[in-house]
């Protein structure tokens, strides 16, 4: 199935050789290259999304010449800077679509890449404190399941037992009342799904070229025609961006505005500790979500700051009012040290879905509007978002995502999810 | 935590402030078209870098206010009342 050169294949026997012989023989993953002048598809920013789009043009669509531009390093902006929760539990069967389509993906992934992205499929739950909370999860379960989505809504028993830590006392703070649970739910390595396109994509011949900022665009009779950058002009048939919270900085460049407002989202982790809890726990109504690494630490994120920011950096009384939340939802966690605190710029769109299609601008293409969710999404975004690149067409799962819903009033709101991740 | 001027209370902490958009956006008219409208009710400016924003001082005075205010390090540059 996949086209990597056999010399470059990870398996037990190459760890076995090299472990023998001093880890001597392993190339890189990837290489960084020069820009060329011009490729048939560049796709701008070099996170998730970016590199499974470059992945798919070459591999789904036979597109070679393609070049991703990462103005830092692949991987350095929101794809490693969220807590790597993968789910599909969406409310309206358009988005249950795209993220159920990214979930199967993502089952499959460390082997279509030969790269383990450690996908653990822990389960994710969302705890109810009240009974209206109770009752609108049925509700929301009930859509999803129409949807075909293996959502379950469990009891307060059944949730106690997934998450024995949680505090079930009698007159607690946050009373557990039951969970809408997706066992397919998990987490992922978020670096190793970022190298792992990454790698992939360079075998099949895609340019990954970091240190390259895009700076404005070549524009000939109202159609782009290429980028300036930091390291020269690069010309192309089409342009995708996939720069989530840089986007309307972007569209700026190119003469338009986008319906997004960019946020700081934060994210902290907690010393390393035995493990404890094995699946991942959210709080939507207290936006507080945690769950465990492979590495131990609990890895913690919360709610929007509540100002446009593109400062990448999260004021302290959301970091306080999430830790808050959590210790007395989890009263073991109140011993544990937090190690790190961060945040990301994250381009939240007025119905929490994400925006996918031609842009005002002829030959560019937009990939954003992912919000909190954009990690989730990485496989299925750039599965639809390198046939659109490839053909000019939407792909069928992401024609509702187009740029016009904002014009016609045909929003796909899931600002119900509310939790954010 | 960060410090707000408000032009009535003085400095106070950010977080009796509530953030209400940008202020640089005014309502169109009444006989607008479906696109005029649309364009006001979703686009944004999200501007990277000085932008003048709405904020209501919430818990203080309840008084509008305008923020020159950097997005990319959260400085305020400048505070005035409503100007509309």
């Amino acid at each position: 199935m996949s086209a990597l050169p056999r010399k470059s294949r990870y398996s037990a026997w190459s760890l076995l050789r090299e472990g023998l012989r001093g880890q001597g023989g392993w190339t890189p993953a990837w290489r960084d290259h020069d820009p060329e002048p011009a490729y048939d598809v560049v796709v701008i920013g070099g996170g998730g999304h970016g590199l499974a789009t470059a992945y798919y043009l070459a591999r789904t669509h036979g597109i070679r010449r393609v070049a991703v531009l990462e103005k830092g390093w692949i991987g350095g902006g929101n794809t490693g800077r969220n807590t790597t929760i993968i789910r599909s539990n969406y409310f309206n069967p358009q988005s249950a679509a795209l993220y159920d389509l990214s979930v199967r993906l993502y089952e499959g992934l460390s082997r279509e890449l030969n790269y383990n992205i450690m996908f653990s499929q822990r389960g994710i739950m969302e705890v109810a404190h009240t009974d209206a909370e109770l009752e609108s999860m049925a509700r929301a379960a009930n859509a999803m399941r129409i949807s075909g989505i293996d959502i379950e809504l469990v009891s307060r028993q059944a949730t106690l037992a997934l998450a024995p830590l949680l505090d079930a006392s009698p007159h607690c703070r946050w009373p557990v009342r039951g969970a809408l649970v997706q066992r397919r739910g998990g987490t992922a390595r978020h670096d190793a799904v970022a190298w792992g396109y990454a790698r992939a994509a360079d075998s099949l011949g895609v340019h990954i070229i970091q240190g390259c900022e895009v700076q404005g665009f070549e524009i000939e009779a109202g159609r782009v025609v290429g980028v300036r950058t930091n390291r020269g002009n690069i010309r192309a048939e089409r342009i995708g961006m996939a720069v989530a919270g840089n986007s309307s900085v972007m569209a700026e460049m190119a003469g338009f505005t986008l319906p997004l407002q960019s946020y700081t989202l934060q994210a902290m982790v907690s010393e390393p500790l035995k493990p404890c809890l094995d699946t991942v726990v959210m709080s939507t109504s207290n936006g507080v979500y945690v769950s465990q690494s492979d590495k131990g630490e609990m890895v913690i994120g919360g709610n929007l700051d509540r100002s446009p920011s593109y400062a990448q950096r999260g004021s302290f009384r959301v970091t306080q009012s999430v830790l808050a939340t959590l210790v007395e939802m989890f009263p073991a966690f109140a011993t544990l040290k937090l190690m790190r605190q961060w945040g990301g710029t994250v381009d939240t769109s007025p119905d929490n879905s994400p925006l996918i299609g031609p842009s005002p601008l002829p030959g560019l293409y937009l990939n954003c509007g992912w919000g909190t969710g954009g990690f989730k999404a990485i496989p299925a975004g750039g599965t639809v978002f390198a046939q659109l690149l490839a053909t000019g067409r939407h792909h069928e799962l992401s024609a509702a995502f187009d740029l016009s819903r904002f014009a016609t009033g045909e929003l796909i709101d899931e600002s119900h999810a509310g939790v954010q991740h | 935590m960060q410090i707000f001027p408000c032009p009535s209370c003085g400095d106070r902490p950010d977080a009796e402030f509530r953030y209400g958009g940008d202020a640089r956006k005014s309502r169109p008219g009444r006989d607008c078209s479906d696109a005029e409208w649309a364009h006001y009710m979703h686009q944004r400016a999200n501007t990277r870098g000085e932008a003048l924003e709405l904020w209501q001082h919430a818990a203080g005075c309840g008084r509008w206010i305008e923020i020159r205010r950097d997005t990319a390090n959260h400085a305020v540059v400048a505070t005035e009342p409503m100007t509309r």
